[in-house]
Parts: C-alpha cells; structure tokens; sequence
C-alpha cells in the first residue's frame, strides 16, 4: 500500500500541496485528476521519490519512503513520465533495457528473462532492433511502458501517459495498464481526461489548489456534484441507449460513464 | 559484424597504426632495425616506442573521455578541449611550473589535474544541470578563452626568454620529445581514470531518457558528476600535463564510430578509447612526415583535421539532421 500522510509542499512561498493524506491501493488503477495548477504532478513527484515533501511524508507498505535507499526505490516504484527525452536513437530493446538498472543486471540472466516479458507483453518484438527515435507516438509509449515494466515495480507511477497520444492509442494504453493492474501492481496515473479516467480507473483523487477534494472510487469522486465546482463547469448524468449513465459537460463533451 | 569483430578491427588497426609510428619519421626505419647491432634500433627504443606509446595513452584517454562527456552532457559536440576542459588542465599545469608551486613533473601533474575538475564543476554551476548543447559550448568557450588568456599572462610575466614558445606549447601540444618519464606519469593517471569511467557506463546510459527518468531509476545525479570529475581529471589532467592540449580527439571519434556501434553511451567507451589512440597515432606519424626542418605539432594538426569536422557537425545540426 502506498500512502500520504499530511503531505504538504511549498515552493516560493506559495503551497502547491497542502495536508494531502490518502491510501493508494495496489491491484488497483488509480486517477489523479483535478484542474491545471492543482498539484496533480507534484503529488507524483513526491509518491516516486523525486521530490522530498516539505511536511509530512509518504509510506510504502508502513515504512517511510525517504529511509529507503535510491536504488531500493527504484526497484519498487516505477516512473513513466509524460513525456521523457530521448537523448541517443538507441534500440528498442536497449532502451526497454534501462529499466533494469536499479536491479544491476540488464546483461544477466534475470534481467534478460525480465526484459524480453515486457516486451512481449506490449507486443514490441517485432520492434526490439528497430531505433526507438524512428517509433510513432503510440508506438513509443509502449515501449516507454516496457521500460517501466522491465524493473518489475510493485507500482507504476504515470505522469498524463496520455498526453501525446490520440484516442485509439489512449484506449489501448489504459487497457494495457488495466491488465498490470490485474496482475497485483499498484497503478496511479494523473489524467487530464475525465472520460478515461472514469472509464478505465477503479478509484480517484480530485485535487484542487493544492488541496484533496474527494478520494475514493471513481463512481463516488468523478460526480456532477464534484467535478462541477473543481473545474468551473457544469457537468450532469445522461441516460445513454443501453441504459449506462454518461457524465458530460455542459459544453456537451462525455466524460464518462457508470453502471445504472 | 558483430561486435566484438568490429572491436577486433580497431584493435588491429591501432596495432598497425603503432607499427607505423615506430617506423615513419624523418628517418624511415624498418622493423628489423630493432636487430642487434642495427645502430637505428636506438631511434626506435629510446624515441619512438616511449611516444608512440604516449601517443596510444594520451589518444586512448581523450577519444574516451569525448565519448563519456558527450554521454554525460547528452551533447554531441562535447569534447574535454571544446568544452574548456583541457584549457584549465593547461593553466593548472602552467601554474605549477610559473608560479613555482612545486617543480616536480607529479605536482604538474597533479596541478593540471585540479583544473581539469575544476573545469567540469565549473560547466555544471555555468551551463546549469539541464543546459542544452549549446550552452555547455558557450560555457566551455568562455573557460577556454580565459584560461588560455592566463596561460599566455602567467607565462609572459615569469623571468621567461622563451615566453612566445612557452606559450604555444601548452596550447597546441605535442608528442615531440616525450619520452618514458612523461609516459610514466600519463599512463597511470589514463588508466585509473578509464577504470574509474568503466564503472559509470550504465549510469551515462540512463540518462539518455533525460534526469528526472534517471533519478526515478536510482541513479545518483551528484555521485555520478563526482566521478566523472575525478575520471575526467586523471585522464585529461593526465594527458594535458605531458602534452598540452590536443583538441578535438574526443569530438571526432564517437561521432564516425556512432553509426558502427550504435548510439547507447557504454557501447561507445570502448570503441573511442581504441579510435582515440588510432587517430593519434595516425596523425602523430603524419606531423613527423611534414616537409621542413621541424615538424608540425600534433595540436595543430588535430585542430586542422577537427575545426573542419566540428564545422560540418554544426552545419547537420542546422539541418536538423544531428
């Protein structure tokens, strides 16, 4: 279980995150939502390690974690950024590879094992040889989730995964993350777009100002009731042909659906 | 081909480009001049073994540390003399000498190393963590300049009748006249900084997908800048306290080698150590061949291969080919 415990963080005087205590659950897909400016990235910088909070702290299974080494973290908790620069046009399959390096053994026997997993779960083996600066966006945003999968995290901690990609390529994407879910690893992803969020994540924090509004599952956070005054828009249920609910905007966009 | 044959093509070709400056010179001597009694094994032994063996050193050690820099930096047009760094090794060693900080060819040494460190903490604070290529050349162009003004100021105001040649000694180096002494002091230093880079390979691999990944990954940003300062300095301090500045070594190789072993930063090491030291000597027994009295010093030749090389680099870029 990964946790927050009063988690605040400031940065020039103003608080970008304040008082944020939640439970994240593994085996679960969970969304960070809320508008630009609510603290949504910074609450994942602080949940991968990568920004130390100014108060409070964050737990991985009960213990503290800021007390466990770089390395140890790293082996527990991976990180997909939202969009990671790509430096050198190396291969698919040695980049798929730099996930190992907190294990110390992309050349080793385990790491291969685990290496050549990840890619044939996100079905890159027709890929491995091929340079990842040659890829397509949708294309590169398997193999950056490989990359992640290669280290074999407990969690896998998303930056807006969605960002760069169209919706094809976004359904597919939450699909793929929904079935490591079901393998036990913890997702928490920040998403911009509510209807996937709705759709594909088990349960929700709704940030606004740096504070949590609502936590809990999705069909209890993303409501007309919360989203409305979070985002400045009106949003309302509608009744769809086979009966589903459909939460959509007052400028007539979906945002979802749930079980009637 | 493979890796590993492609390697054992570079070490032949280093093996044969050492054959050849053992024997091309002013004096051609062949091989079996090194027989006894053959008064020409003395040119051989006692001059061209000691350089050409500084030369496979110093190369050796400066195609790897472009190799490492450009991996570290992410910048393709980083090389220990265009980003400033052998500029203050060369000030550092200028200093010892001049400024009577200890006259022992060790505390040379040791002097131009300091500057060498220096020059790669000094890139981080003025080019910043995250700078882009271009701001890590500006700020090696600044320390260059700066420190090749010193050189020249140190050199003019010490008691010196042979400031002018002084000073263009240490900015464009030389193998002319080196011998066991210099390599005893350059060999140790290259090699320690070589095994001390080796340890990094896969750290500079990491930071192809930017800091943020690398730091999520557990690599340790300061301890990384640490060692590669420490590496960086034996080598090219090293290297620069024997020969003065030998530019663009460090540009030229990993560039023509990318497109053989690939781009991945640990995969290049290797290779640009041996490229490295197959340039050097190649254009060490070229300068030697130059018509005339004397011979063309090694860094100018270096710089009239490589500032065409850097040129056409920038060009790419321009084209967004890079």
């Amino acid at each position: 279980m990964l946790t927050v415990e009063t988690l605040g963080v400031t940065a020039g005087g103003a608080a970008l995150l304040e008082d944020i205590s939640a439970a994240l659950m593994p085996g679960r897909v969970t969304a960070i939502v809320g508008p630009n400016g609510a603290g949504k990235s910074t609450l994942l910088d602080c949940l991968t390690g990568l920004r130390a909070p100014d108060g409070g702290r964050v737990l991985l299974d009960g213990a503290p974690l800021a007390a466990l080494g770089a390395s140890e973290r790293a082996k527990r908790v991976g990180y997909l950024p939202q969009d990671a620069p790509l430096h050198w046009n190396i291969t698919v399959r040695a980049l798929v590879a730099l996930g190992r390096f907190p294990h110390g053994d992309a050349r080793g026997d385990m790491g291969r094992l685990a290496i050549d997993r990840a890619m044939r779960d996100l079905g890159l083996d027709p890929f491995a040889d091929r340079l990842a600066g040659a890829l397509s966006g949708g294309e590169r945003a398997r193999v950056m989730l490989a990359r992640v999968l290669a280290g074999e995290p407990d969690w896998i901690l998303a930056d807006e995964p969605l960002a760069a990609l169209d919706l094809s390529h976004r359904y597919a994407l939450m699909a793929l993350l929904r079935g490591i879910a079901a393998r036990g690893v913890g997702i928490v992803l920040v998403a911009h777009d509510l209807a996937l969020a709705a759709t594909y994540a088990d349960d929700a924090l709704l940030l606004d100002h740096g504070r949590l509004i609502a936590a809990g599952p999705v069909a209890e956070v993303l409501t007309p009731e919360r989203l409305g005054p979070v985002f400045g828009v009106a949003f309302d249920w509608v009744r769809a042909d086979d009966g589903t609910r459909l939460l959509v905007s007052s400028a007539g966009t979906r945002h979802g659906r749930a079980e009637s | 081909m493979n890796r590993m044959a492609k390697i054992a093509l570079l070490v032949l070709g280093v093996a044969l480009a050492f054959v050849l400056a053992l024997i091309a010179g002013k004096v051609w001597v062949p091989l079996w001049g090194l027989a006894a009694g053959d008064p020409r094994g003395v040119i051989m032994m006692e001059l061209r073994l000691p350089r050409a063996l500084l030369g496979l050193t110093i190369g050796a050690g400066l195609g790897l540390s472009g190799a490492a820099l450009q991996g570290y930096t992410r910048n393709p047009l980083a090389d220990p003399a265009i980003l400033g760094i052998s500029a203050l090794a060369a000030l550092g060693a200028v200093s010892a000498i001049f400024l009577g900080l200890g006259a022992s060819t060790g505390s040379v040494a040791v002097c131009a190393m300091a500057g060498a460190a220096l020059a790669v903490l000094l890139l981080g604070a003025l080019a910043g963590r995250s700078a882009s290529a271009v701001a890590f050349v500006l700020a090696g162009t600044v320390l260059s300049s700066l420190a090749g003004a010193l050189i020249a100021l140190l050199i003019t105001l010490a008691p010196n009748p042979f400031a002018t040649s002084e000073i263009m000694s240490w900015l464009m180096g030389a193998l002319t006249d080196r011998g066991w002494l210099e390599l005893e002091i350059a060999l140790p230093l290259v090699l320690a900084g070589a095994l001390l880079m080796r340890t990094q390979a896969r750290a500079l691999d990491v930071l192809t997908l930017g800091e943020s990944v690398a730091r999520s990954l557990g690599l340790d940003l300061r301890r990384l800048q640490g060692v590669m300062a420490l590496a960086i300095a034996l080598i090219v301090g090293g290297s620069v306290a024997v020969t003065g500045i030998v530019g663009f070594v460090g540009l030229i190789v990993p560039h023509l080698l990318r497109p053989w072993f690939g781009e991945e930063p640990s995969r290049l090491l290797l290779p640009s150590a041996l490229g490295g030291a197959l340039l050097v000597l190649v254009a060490d027994s070229l300068v030697r061949l130059v018509p005339g009295a004397g011979e063309l010093r090694l860094g100018v030749a270096m710089a009239l291969i490589g500032a065409p090389f850097f040129f056409a680099l920038l060009l790419r870029w321009r084209g967004g080919l890079a």
